[in-house]
């Protein structure tokens, strides 16, 4: 064993880049929940976009053309779950299981021509003279663009719920959708638009992993980090701020057994891969445990069926 | 303009059509994509769904087909109860894991014992034992804690794989396997094997186990109390507390029950297809059972029926990627699609589309 070998500032710096995909796929599951639809299809969301922004990246060789065509084909894919369930009115969590189902298919059948290729390379954005600082240096200034990205995307997600017009009908709709479509606003529309949000966002990280992180195309790659995400949005209580301590907590655990499992330590390497699930599955006991908090947050609407009659 | 109105009571033709439907439709869209990867798209329709019943070599698939039913069915059978309480285990797959541990380890531990009459019950036992109480951590966390059972049962999943990749890979470890992974074979070893009740049919407990799941689960839902109670809850949570249900006690029910029939599942597999634990011992089982569990629309004779359909689609997938070339994945693609069809079509089931003539003020 030997844990001298781990460096605490590439430690973190790799953390950063480790919760990246799981943010994304936070945030945007947050905004779909805020808008009072559960889509359990966040893993299989993720999962198509890391295959789609993979055959992107390699085919046209430009890695922004893949995260593009990752963010708009998981979008397509989680507009499919909108019209199902927003349309015809089907049952949620059947749905969402059903698209995380066929995510799962449909790109390993995509993705059969491309494992074990290597992606074109997406360089970290190295700002000039910041980058070369010790410790802030590698952690803060030369991540990823999408590290940067995910972190706007919470400052920007968080503004809209809370300071925007749009916000807060998109917020209404999730409280009681009755009320908001009384007043005359598109429950639909806003819902669809929220799915297609969160949609995009589950592909951009799922094309984080399989372009930036892993990078390569293996079949089930995603690894149950879209359900992650899932318990995450949960963790933070439906709030953007949580949702990114909730996300760094995981990516953190995740680093740090890879980081254990290399140094040689002696737990079995089972117990270290189970860890972030186990985790997970301990903080959503310690927040949902206290009730009243649980229901004072979570948006009021989530998971029920809106038909307007009349 | 085309608008839904919702029926006073779901339609009962409808309800059972859907299916039927769906699977057409899946039939129709499936040949597209089968016709996009470049192949003759009636040909992999015909090889999937007619060869393995009325082809040449039907005499071997037919006994497939019951072997790969048999823990959908028994699995999609607990499952359905919740999903009808609105209680969603959608973690069968772990359950059935842990189920084929547990049985798979009390049989190795009789080894080399030759008793069939007290290890094989013993190990069905703690089959079903093993799968139960894997199910009832998320029913604990969820009557204890209020912690969301979907993600809990789901994240178990993963758990018990890196369980079952340690167990094959150290203590159940065969002795004699010269290094390799996996436990003993279960079917060398003749008081713990689940052989075949007639040789060449593919008929073994498991799927006895499974039709008289079915059986039970009838009865449950249309003469039992507790059944009552389980479709009074899925209609209306509030009502079935006035009416004095147990709202914690019927969630630890529906999970456990679905656990430990998911547990049974396992282990029949482990003790005879599949042989041993091994790390690639799962392969999705518990999954399709959801998709089994809503195409029988969450009633035991669907299910049997829906369970033998998926059993097709997965032997039929395998003569056509071995005949034609077809991909593995296109078969779990094709089984996520029907899913999709079904609860598309389902709107049928409880609206009615109006065509309005005229513009409405």
């Amino acid at each position: 064993m030997d844990l001298g070998s781990i460096n605490p500032v590439l430690l973190i710096a790799a953390l950063l880049l480790a919760s990246t995909p799981i943010l994304l796929a936070a945030m945007g599951e947050l905004v779909v929940e805020k808008s009072g639809v559960l889509n359990l299809g966040v893993e299989g969301m993720m999962i198509v976009g890391a295959v789609s922004g993979f055959m992107a990246a390699v085919e046209s060789g430009s890695p922004t053309l893949g995260f593009l065509a990752a963010a708009a084909a998981a979008a397509v894919l989680a507009l499919l779950f909108g019209v199902l369930t927003q349309v015809l009115l089907s049952n949620q969590v059947a749905t969402g299981l059903g698209l995380t189902l066929f995510g799962l298919g449909i790109s390993s059948l995509m993705g059969q021509g491309y494992v074990g290729i290597r992606p074109p390379a997406s360089p970290r954005l190295e700002l000039p003279v910041l980058s070369e600082l010790p410790v802030v240096g590698p952690v803060l200034f030369s991540q990823h663009a999408l590290v940067y990205l995910s972190l706007a995307l919470v400052l920007g997600v968080w503004w809209y719920l809370r300071s925007t017009r749009s916000g807060l009908i998109l917020r209404a709709v999730g409280e009681s959708h009755e009320a908001a479509h009384a007043l005359g606003y598109s429950v639909l529309g806003t819902r669809l638009a929220a799915i297609a949000f969160g949609g995009a966002l589950a592909g951009l990280g799922g094309a984080c992993l399989s372009l930036v992180i892993v990078p390569q195309w293996t079949e089930g790659m995603t690894a149950g980090r879209g359900w992650i995400a899932l318990a995450i949005v949960v963790f933070g209580s439906w709030r953007a701020w949580r949702v990114l301590l909730g996300a760094y907590l995981f990516g953190g655990v995740s680093v740090l057994q890879l980081n254990l499992q290399a140094a040689g330590i002696a737990i079995p390497v089972e117990l270290l891969s189970m860890s972030p699930y186990l985790i997970t599955i301990l903080v959503l006991v310690v927040i949902s445990s206290d009730k009243r908090r649980a229901q004072v947050n979570a948006p009021n609407s989530l998971g029920r069926t809106f038909h307007a009659s009349g | 303009m085309i608008r839904l109105e919702r029926r006073p009571a779901p339609s009962r033709a409808w309800a059972w059509a859907t299916p039927l439907l769906a699977v057409l439709a899946t039939m129709v869209a499936g040949g597209l994509l089968f016709a996009f990867l470049g192949k003759d798209p009636l040909l992999v329709i015909r090889t999937i769904f007619w060869d393995p019943i009325l082809g040449e070599f039907a005499f071997y698939y037919r006994g497939q087909l019951l072997v790969k039913a048999g823990p959908l069915i028994l699995i999609a059978i607990g499952l359905s109860l919740g999903f009808r309480a609105g209680v969603w285990n959608i973690g069968a797959e772990g359950q059935y894991i842990m189920g084929a541990i547990c049985g798979a380890a009390v049989g190795l531990a009789f080894y080399p014992l030759e008793a069939r009459w007290l290890i094989f019950p013993l190990m069905v036992l703690a089959g079903g034992l093993g799968g139960f109480l894997w199910a009832m951590i998320p029913g604990i966390l969820r009557t204890r804690f209020n912690t969301n059972e979907i993600l809990v049962s789901l994240l178990l999943v993963y758990v018990a794989e890196q369980i079952l990749a340690w167990m094959a890979l150290g203590p159940l470890r065969s002795p004699d396997g010269a290094g390799f992974p996996g436990s003993r074979n279960l079917r060398h070893y003749d008081s713990a094997a689940n052989h075949e009740l007639i040789s060449g049919s593919g008929m073994h407990w498991g799927l006895v186990a499974a039709f008289i799941a079915v059986i039970l689960g009838h009865v449950l839902l249309s003469r039992h109390i507790l059944g009552f109670n389980i479709r009074l809850a899925g209609a209306s949570p509030r009502a079935a507390r006035f009416a004095g249900v147990n709202p914690g006690l019927l969630v630890l029910t529906c999970l456990g029950v679905s656990g430990a029939l998911a547990g049974f599942a396992g282990l029949f597999e482990v003790a005879g297809p599949a042989g041993q634990i091994n790390i690639d011992f799962n392969v999705g089982y518990g999954f399709t059972a959801i998709i089994v569990a809503f195409l029988g629309r969450l009633h035991p004779v669907g299910i049997l029926l829906a369970g033998f359909l998926m059993a097709l689609t997965y032997i039929g997938g395998e003569a056509a990627q071995a005949t034609l070339g077809v991909p593995a994945a296109a078969i779990q693609a094709f089984q996520g699609m029907l899913l999709f069809f079904l609860l598309a079509l389902d709107v049928m089931t409880n609206y009615r589309v109006r065509i309005d003539a005229r513009a409405r003020a």
